[in-house]
């Protein structure tokens, strides 16, 4: 699961969906791999608008990546930075959460995350 | 070869989240590899929908089994989910070595999750599109049905687009002969053939000695069959829009948006 997606996972539970705490979910245990993939500059650049930058910061700390600026890059950064589009694929496309728990900082609820899948199905008692 | 066994009407359910469970869930488990095997060509209308998002767009597959149209279209990031575990595993498995339906190039790698139709993990409208091909016909009663089309309406952003294609009740020239006026709710037979003879231990399900010592096993799937106008009508009740719909291939499809 790349961090990517992270960006895009809430708290199934759904009276945490209206709380700011459920998102993002927090890496717990987390094992990660880097995996090389072709730059595709023209999809990263794409899913500038489509990121919330403000979690991608908190996934990135506490995964252990270096400190993210505090505004997101322009489209403009990416086309004539290539460190900086480097970084964010990087991070974002070559990184995958492998093993480890996502959990919801509104209900404490933990996913599991086995083999790059992360398990959203609830106990009966959350449902 | 043994004869296909008949559907049968399900009687009402007390608890339609265990009838799911047992009738639904519990069934893809078991046929996962099989139905798997038979679900790899992309339908036209879908490809087609996936083809005419933007690049850059976010996408949620909603139900995405095997993940067959999760390589569709390159230029768009699309996470799947689905109910069955064993599923997402061939969505990623077969995600790693195939290449995309479309122009061939590789697979960038598949996102998969898994989640329940009525439990998403995924934040309110955000994403740009959403599909859901053949999946909100397996919730058993008409508020459930409602409920996931709102769920999945949910996800995406004011305008975005949501894709649902269900099973049709009218489809007289299919083999399996349901049309207008018939019942709706329906237990479908998948007749799955093991290559390994097995003793059967399980009186519960029918299991018959197939040709060359072969055994075939029945094991029978929930669908509700729509009828025409039902789905416009489950997207309306669930505070959508239907922008566009029709039938393709014995399922209604609509495209519906929120306010």
């Amino acid at each position: 699961m790349k961090v990517l997606t992270l960006n895009f996972l809430t708290c199934a539970v759904k009276a945490c969906k209206s709380s700011s705490d459920s998102f993002p979910l927090h890496p717990k245990d987390a094992e990660l791999v880097h995996d090389d993939v072709e730059v595709n500059a023209q999809l990263l650049t794409n899913l500038l608008h489509r990121l919330d930058w403000k979690a991608l910061r908190t996934t990135a700390t506490e995964l252990g990546f270096p400190d993210l600026p505090e505004t997101a890059p322009t489209q403009e950064d990416l086309e004539n930075d290539e460190k900086t589009l480097k970084d964010l694929h990087n991070l974002l496309i070559e990184t995958q959460m492998m093993e480890g728990k996502l959990v919801c900082g509104h209900c404490g609820h933990e996913y599991a995350v086995r083999e790059g899948i992360a398990n959203f199905l609830l106990p009966t008692h959350l449902v | 070869m043994s004869s296909p066994t008949p559907a049968h009407q399900p009687q009402p359910q007390s608890d339609p989240a265990l009838y799911e469970s047992l009738n639904v869930h519990n069934v893809y488990s078991q046929i996962a590899p099989h139905f798997s095997q038979t679900r790899h060509k992309p339908w036209p209308l879908v490809s087609n929908f996936l083809l005419s998002q933007p690049p850059g767009s976010l996408g949620l597959d909603i139900g995405c089994g095997n993940g067959k149209y999760l390589d569709v279209n390159p230029a768009v990031y699309l996470l799947g989910s689905d109910r069955s575990p064993e599923l997402i595993r061939l969505a990623l498995e077969e995600g790693a070595d195939r290449k995309s339906a479309v122009d061939g190039s590789k697979a960038r790698g598949r996102e998969v999750c898994v989640a329940d139709g009525l439990a998403l993990p995924f934040p309110a409208g955000r994403a740009d599109f959403v599909i859901s091909v053949a999946v909100v016909h397996h919730f058993s009663t008409r508020e459930r049905r409602v409920e996931a089309v709102r769920r999945l309406l949910e996800c995406v952003r004011g305008g975005g687009k949501v894709l649902v294609y269900v099973w049709a009740l009218e489809q007289g020239s299919s083999r399996r002969g349901w049309d207008e006026g018939m019942e709706q709710d329906q237990l479908v037979p998948w007749v799955m053939r093991r290559n390994q003879p097995k003793k059967n231990k399980d009186r519960d399900r029918k299991e018959v000695e197939g040709e060359e010592g072969k055994e075939e096993k029945t094991f029978q799937r929930y669908y509700h069959l729509y009828r025409k106008g039902e789905l416009e009508e489950d997207v309306v009740s669930a505070g959508g829009t239907v922008v566009d719909s029709g039938f393709e291939r014995d399922n209604w499809w609509t495209v519906a948006t929120r306010p």
